[in-house]
């Protein structure tokens, strides 16, 4: 077990160490820099002095190396965009990203599961078949599409707010009035992002049902007469959480990918939408910092997923596959 | 429905080719009064197939009006085209710059699925090659690219994409996107393909065929892509249907946020630009016509390579 940890954590220093030294070097050796953020006539005494505050003037090797040793001790340098330190406005585009994030996987996973379930253990019927093909066409929608669909409804009805993370008027409101008005701008991303989550999860769940029961200990459970519910949950569904457990891994990825977009068409300002600008700007170390912490939340997501692997699946936990 | 996910897709391979004939006008005339003009609607009357010319009420609210008093006739199969009308036809409506919609779909499907099917070749062919040699050679190459495909299979797809894009020049001309773009979403895309080849290709080399043509002489290249890559190609091609619809929602995703092509090239992703805004979306739905073309092949594909593989055998009740 400490031998996997620390396999685990080596992977996982050198995932964060790669990814985001790959993004600093990659911005450093693209064309422009700061120096195009102030404009074609600003003095060069300017240009040097700013390049200088953001280390452009050392060599690209001298610049990753002073990087790498403030970023061991959580200094991830300056924004130009912002004009603030990376570190205040990753931890905030974070905060933002995972609310839309843990809200998006827990309802996928509160919709895709059950209905997974029930269209795995049953054959035919008029039910299974409609929610088969529900999630056959929600499966066909990736988040750019669910997005713009998604406002295209909500500017429509007008039932929900199209874009942002809060109202325009929503400053200096109490905590509770900023709570309630995050809460009405959520639904529409969150959605945007779980429905085609659900739908993996809901064609995952009905193959992996639909595996298991073919076995012979099912057959055993239903000989000595085990009534159909507990049969699917206690039984079957037991058994098939492996192959789910395995998926979450990969759903944090799926997630990252999926919330860039969503980001940008709701206008929610997460991790996605900081480093699109960040790039576009070359602000080197916010591409950078921004790298570091997709990179680590990558790895949390890895390991959570083995976390509930060994939670589900006791032939783990013994050592026995793997 | 796997049969329905394939005429799904013939229908958009023909559409595509035939994109010249199909569409009403040409895919950069512009029809300057005709601002976000909704789809024309065809009326069916004694004298044929008839439409209404729009005429503008209100250029500032974008309201137009049916000119009833001089209906248009549609012409079929005139001047190399399947139907055409002396007033503007826009079956689809018109974009921001008063470019026919339909047209630019058509026009669109062409460059943003050549990009696809040209970038998953080459994710197949580097993903084949990848995977059939580290698989058969085993050992240290195999370890190295085992691990590197790993490592660019947990990364998110869209960020590597966005990242290796942005940090080219900001601005390039649509021959330099188009082979840019190839290149990066091959990049992305071999993994997937090169970590079953690989699997597939290790258990084959055990099997007594490849022992026989090893002791018959036959050298590894041999042995690799005569005898043993065949039996990994259902594989590759299962793997590349799905490659498909990730690359044409990449292009999509990468030039509605402005990294792809410029917006003079008709594309899927450059048409849905100009859907940005909530009241854009919600004034002018027909621009999301790409959209609804990407749901299509999209589907069509689910549809196409679903059951393929195992039956799924659900549970007597």
């Amino acid at each position: 077990m400490t031998r996997f940890l620390f396999r685990r954590l080596l992977f996982a220093l050198v995932l964060v160490v790669a990814v985001s030294s790959a993004a600093l070097l990659l911005t450093r050796l693209s064309p422009g820099d700061v120096a195009t953020q102030l404009g074609p006539f600003a003095p060069s005494a300017e240009v040097v002095r700013e390049r200088a505050r953001f280390d452009l003037d050392r060599s690209v090797a001298s610049q990753w190396v002073l990087w790498v040793s403030r970023a061991a001790r959580f200094e991830f340098g300056q924004s130009f965009l912002y004009n603030r330190p990376v570190g205040g406005l990753i931890r905030q585009a974070t905060a933002n990203t995972a609310l839309l994030a843990v809200i998006a996987l827990t309802l996928a996973t509160l919709t895709g599961i059950p209905l997974g379930i029930f269209t795995g253990s049953r054959r035919g019927g008029l039910l299974p078949r409609l929610v088969t093909g529900a999630s056959l066409v929600c499966l066909s929608m990736p988040p750019l599409l669910t997005s713009l669909l998604l406002v295209f409804v909500a500017a429509r009805t007008g039932w929900l707010p199209t874009g942002g993370m809060t109202s325009v008027a929503a400053v200096d409101v109490t905590w509770s009035r900023w709570v309630a008005d995050v809460a009405w701008h959520l639904p529409l991303p969150a959605l945007a992002l779980a429905l085609p989550i659900a739908a993996t999860f809901e064609r995952l769940q009905s193959q992996a049902i639909a595996d298991v029961v073919r076995q012979p200990f099912i057959l055993s459970a239903v000989a000595r007469g085990v009534p159909h519910r507990r049969l699917v949950v206690r039984h079957a569904w037991r058994a098939s959480l492996r192959s789910i457990c395995a998926v979450y891994g990969l759903a944090i990825g799926t997630l990252l990918s999926g919330s860039f977009v969503v980001e940008y068409i709701a206008a929610w300002p997460g991790l996605g939408r900081l480093m699109y600008e960040a790039l576009r700007a070359r602000d080197i170390y916010l591409v950078a910092g921004c790298a570091a912490m997709g990179g680590m939340v990558l790895t949390l997501g890895g390991v959570l997923a083995d976390v509930l692997l060994v939670a589900a699946d006791p032939r783990v936990r013994e050592g026995v596959v793997r | 429905m796997r049969r329905a996910g394939q005429w799904m897709l013939a229908l958009v391979v023909v559409a595509t080719v035939a994109a010249p004939w199909l569409a009403p006008n040409a895919p950069d005339d512009r029809f300057p009064d005709l601002l976000y003009a909704p789809p024309t609607v065809p009326h069916l009357s004694a004298q044929g197939v008839q439409i209404y010319p729009l005429r503008l009420v209100s250029r500032l609210e974008r309201r137009f009006a049916d000119d009833r008093d001089h209906p248009s006739a549609v012409h079929w199969l005139r001047n190399g085209r399947l139907v055409s009308a002396d007033a503007p036809l826009l079956l689809l409506g018109a974009d921001a710059y008063g470019r026919d919609i339909l047209a630019r779909l058509l026009y669109g499907a062409r460059v943003t699925l050549a990009l696809a099917v040209l970038a998953t070749m080459v994710a197949m062919l580097i993903g084949g090659v990848l995977g059939g040699v580290a698989g058969y050679a085993g050992g240290w190459l195999d370890e190295l690219l085992s691990r590197t495909s790993d490592f660019v299979l947990v990364l998110p797809v869209m960020y590597v994409v966005l990242a290796l894009r942005a940090v080219m020049p900001l601005v390039l001309p649509a021959p330099a996107v188009f082979a840019l773009l190839a290149v990066i979403f091959a990049l992305v895309g071999w993994p997937a393909i090169a970590r079953g080849v690989r699997g597939i290709v290790a258990s084959e080399r055990e099997r007594e065929y490849v022992i026989a043509g090893r002791a018959l002489g036959a050298g590894a290249g041999r042995v690799l892509i005569r005898h043993v890559l065949p039996a990994a190609f259902g594989h590759l091609f299962t793997q590349g249907t799905l490659l498909l619809p990730a690359f044409i929602v990449a292009e999509a995703t990468i030039s509605y946020v402005g990294l792809g092509f410029p917006d003079s090239v008709p594309t899927w992703g450059t048409m849905l630009q100009d859907a940005t805004t909530g009241t854009m979306i919600a004034d002018a739905p027909w621009m999301l016509a790409p959209a609804a073309a990407i749901f299509v092949v999209v589907l069509g594909v689910n549809l196409a390579v679903q059951g393929h593989g195992r039956a799924p055998v659900q549970l007597e009740e």
